[in-house]
């Protein structure tokens, strides 16, 4: 069975989801994530979605839930590279996405990372 | 079943009624002219009539889908296209059929002589065939300058929103008149592509020239800013006049979330300070 690869990158995940994704890939996809984010215990994770040209309401919510997942399981997710269609698909379908940290690029998205890791770090010095 | 009074008609006298027909033409559309020169109006009729005296020895007469008629109606489609470019109302180009019939029927009382049943049977038929013809000419008229209409319709679309890269990075949208869905659709559209090929990090909307701003432009709005957000890049509107500022809080629109600034000075400022751009004097 076909199954999308988690990349491990130092203490991120790296996610690209290369092929149209039906609902029982997006599920075991949820699945792997968080179990590959307990084991690894990463601090981030990034979700490149740039070859994903089509999406309905289902896996709208999926990409929304594995974000989610992601930020309870103490990892800042990032979801990178969505294109116009499925932009406007989501917002048509009402799936704002609200609090899902964005970036245009791969390159961007590790930016924010770093960035929001940093923060955190930066936090964690003062407490 | 060939129609052998016709043309027989239009194999004898097709000179005679060539003529006739142009002078009709030449009296019926006073506005024409000047517009259409005689040379081209003699050489549109003959040719006319060449191709019917042609149709009709082949078909039932008033069929006119028939694919005997299939030359009839590509040229009549290319007059009523040259009408059209011409400037040429509606009647005006229907007319050139309609006034065949004073010229096709005399002919046709020439050639049936007294027997008033036959001259009847044969006008019936004659006024089948123009109405139809007229009627297909009318018809590709409209469709002619509904096409003219849609090609503008889509120019204006186009010439009305215009993607502007202001500072690398940073690209704006003047937007102009009046937001329905479907404009909006072609700008958002538009403005999610420029970022795709750009890289763009922020997005500035400026509304200076829309006139009104209602509860669904708002909406309209915020649906651009939410698509830009989920594609990684940041969106700032700008060019909010007071009235319109006025309107959104009466109206209660949540624009909370979203960067608002008076005029597009003050956004690309915040732009370029957010990208980390700072300019000195």
């Amino acid at each position: 069975m076909e199954k999308i690869p988690i990349l491990r990158m130092g203490e991120f995940l790296l996610v690209t989801i290369q092929i149209d994704m039906h609902d029982q890939l997006a599920l075991k996809l949820q699945d792997d994530l968080s179990a590959a984010i307990s084991k690894n215990a990463s601090k981030g994770v990034l979700i490149d979605i740039s070859s994903l040209e089509m999406v309905d309401s289902f896996i709208g919510r999926m990409v929304a839930d594995i974000s989610g997942m992601g930020r309870i399981l103490g990892a800042e997710t990032v979801l990178v590279g969505m294109q116009p269609a499925v932009a406007i698909t989501l917002v048509e379908l009402g799936l704002s996405l609200p609090g899902i940290a964005t970036a245009l690029n791969v390159e961007r998205g590790m930016a924010l990372l770093r960035r929001k890791m940093d923060a955190d770090g930066a936090d964690d010095d003062q407490r | 079943m060939a129609d052998a009074t016709m043309s027989n008609v239009f194999k004898k006298n097709s000179k005679q009624l060539q003529a006739n027909w142009v002078k009709d033409l030449a009296a019926g559309s006073a506005g024409a002219r000047g517009r259409i020169s005689a040379a081209e109006l003699e050489q549109q009729t003959a040719e006319f009539l060449d191709l019917l005296a042609v149709a009709s020895e082949h078909a039932r007469a008033s069929d006119i889908t028939a694919p005997e008629f299939k030359p009839i109606r590509e040229f009549l489609e290319g007059v009523s296209r040259s009408r059209v470019a011409q400037g040429f109302s509606s009647d005006e180009t229907a007319s050139f059929i309609f006034s065949l019939k004073k010229p096709f029927f005399a002919a046709l009382r020439a050639e049936v002589g007294k027997d008033a049943d036959a001259l009847a049977d044969q006008v019936w038929r004659a006024t089948e065939l123009l109405d139809a013809l007229g009627l297909h000419t009318v018809k590709t008229y409209q469709k002619s300058r509904e096409e003219v209409i849609n090609r503008q319709q889509r120019e204006m679309l186009e010439l009305s929103t215009p993607v502007v890269k202001l500072w690398e990075g940073i690209l704006a949208l003047p937007m102009i008149g009046t937001l329905d869905s479907s404009r909006t659709q072609v700008v958002m559209e538009n403005l999610l592509q420029k970022v795709v090929e750009t890289g763009a990090q922020i997005a500035i909307l400026d509304i200076t020239g829309v006139p009104t701003v209602d509860t669904l432009v708002a909406q309209h709005l915020l649906k651009t800013v939410t698509a830009l957000r989920l594609m990684g890049a940041e969106c700032i509107i700008s060019g909010v006049r007071p009235q319109i500022a006025q309107t959104i809080v009466h109206l209660g629109v949540d624009l909370q979330g979203v960067t608002t600034k008076a005029n597009l000075a003050d956004a690309l400022a915040l732009a370029l300070k957010r990208t980390g751009t700072s300019l000195k004097q």
